[in-house]
């Protein structure tokens, strides 16, 4: 009776401590791992470290940010195409492109380019993403949104 | 306090669960039914276009609840694979080895509904940022642990083998639900929290929370049943076992 009262059975309380143990010393090990590979881990260069000269030149990196209104110029043709990408704070760089751009590349929204960044400071995409956030909302309701702005 | 304690003796014999869960299996599922039913038509055919996406979005209805069910059997194999170690439990390992082709599955489906939804969204099928690679770590977990089960013979061994593999793996679940949070992924951060106002209207997130709930009973139903099937496959050489059988076949 007095086992009961004291609660788990010593071996099992034992067994318990070591599964704990054994795990909390493993997350700990990832978790050192993870902070260390913390660049790596992320996917592309956001704009204030693309343009603070954090990112690689001339290599394949990718870089992400917001497209800024209103940046967007398509050349005649219609292949070409020039943007700027921006953090919507201070930090922005112009992104040339030629090719397809995805159904839901539009200004004002997430981007994500693969490429390479030049001297100039500008960035050549080879590739174009669209990056969409959290935020669902039917036609009608970004309609009223827009009214009550107005 | 009591009760719980009386619970988990009780738990320790897998026959007083087969003789509990009899009708789990049958009500699980008929909940899974109408939630699912409903959740899906409401959320495929009468909830709003998203104003970005269009129609792209209702994959969500699909991709959010298997991605969350697929997590959950994981986390419930770890616990599970706890039980067993400590209190030697055999109907944790029953359950441990019936989740995992359901959490397959269901991890399975999440990446693919989300390479799905990629495509006319993002405009790729697949990119190896933080949660789309966690997510197939945690499928490669699933994989790795049937792998394993199935490569030791001896039950009591496998079972432990697997539990430990389960536990270690459990490190993923934390990092595919806060990698969108602690890196710069392509995929999007969630929508939902406890503490902030859903990103989406109710005619939006109502679907969704009854497709949720409905995986969710959908998983009950098939994992007891499994696990019922897994007791009678593990006790086959006991006497209570054959009384069901005749009973069964009579």
């Amino acid at each position: 009776m007095t086992r009961t009262r004291r609660g788990m059975h010593p071996v099992r309380r034992k067994r318990l401590i070591i599964v704990v143990f054994v795990f909390s010393g493993l997350a700990l090990a990832v978790a050192l791992a993870m902070q260390a590979l913390n660049e790596n881990i992320n996917l592309f260069y956001p704009p204030d470290e693309i343009v603070g000269g954090h990112a690689p030149l001339n290599t394949q990196i990718r870089a992400g940010g917001m497209v800024k209104m209103g940046s967007v110029r398509r050349t005649a043709e219609g292949v070409d195409v020039e943007f700027v990408i921006s953090d919507l704070k201070n930090s922005e760089f112009v992104v040339t492109y030629t090719g397809i751009l995805p159904d839901m590349f539009r200004e004002g929204q997430g981007v994500l380019a693969t490429g390479r960044l030049l001297d100039d400071g500008s960035f050549l995409a080879v590739e174009v993403l669209a990056k969409h956030d959290e935020n669902y909302m039917p036609p009608e309701l970004i309609d009223m949104g827009k009214n009550n702005d107005s | 306090m009591g009760v719980l304690k009386t619970l988990w003796h009780k738990l320790g014999s897998p026959r007083w669960f087969y003789d509990m869960s009899r009708s789990w299996s049958m009500i699980f599922g008929i909940l899974a039914v109408l939630l699912l039913g409903a959740g899906t038509l409401w959320g495929l055919a009468y909830a709003p276009a998203d104003y970005q996406q269009g129609n792209s979005f209702r994959i969500m209805y699909l991709h959010v609840p298997t991605a969350l069910v697929a997590q959950s059997s994981y986390l419930m194999m770890g616990i599970a694979g706890v039980v067993l170690l400590v209190w030697r439990m055999k109907l944790a390992d029953v359950l441990a080895a019936a989740i995992v082709p359901i959490g397959f599955s269901m991890t399975l489906i999440a990446l693919f509904t989300g390479a799905i939804w990629g495509k006319p969204t993002w405009g790729t099928w697949w990119v190896w940022d933080a949660r789309t690679t966690s997510m197939l770590v945690l499928l490669f977990l699933f994989i790795g642990v049937g792998a394993l089960r199935d490569a030791i013979t001896n039950l009591e061994t496998a079972g432990r083998a697997c539990a430990v593999l389960a536990i270690v793996g459990m490190i993923n679940i934390p990092i595919i639900k806060y990698s969108v949070d602690w890196w710069l992924t392509l995929h999007q951060t969630s929508s939902f929290s406890l503490v902030e106002a859903p990103t989406m209207p109710s005619s939006m997130w109502a679907p969704l929370l009854l497709n949720v709930l409905g995986m969710y009973c959908f998983l009950g139903a098939v994992l007891t049943s499994a696990v019922r099937t897994g007791i009678l496959k593990r006790e086959q050489n006991t006497a209570w076992v054959n009384e069901v059988v005749e009973q069964e076949l009579a």
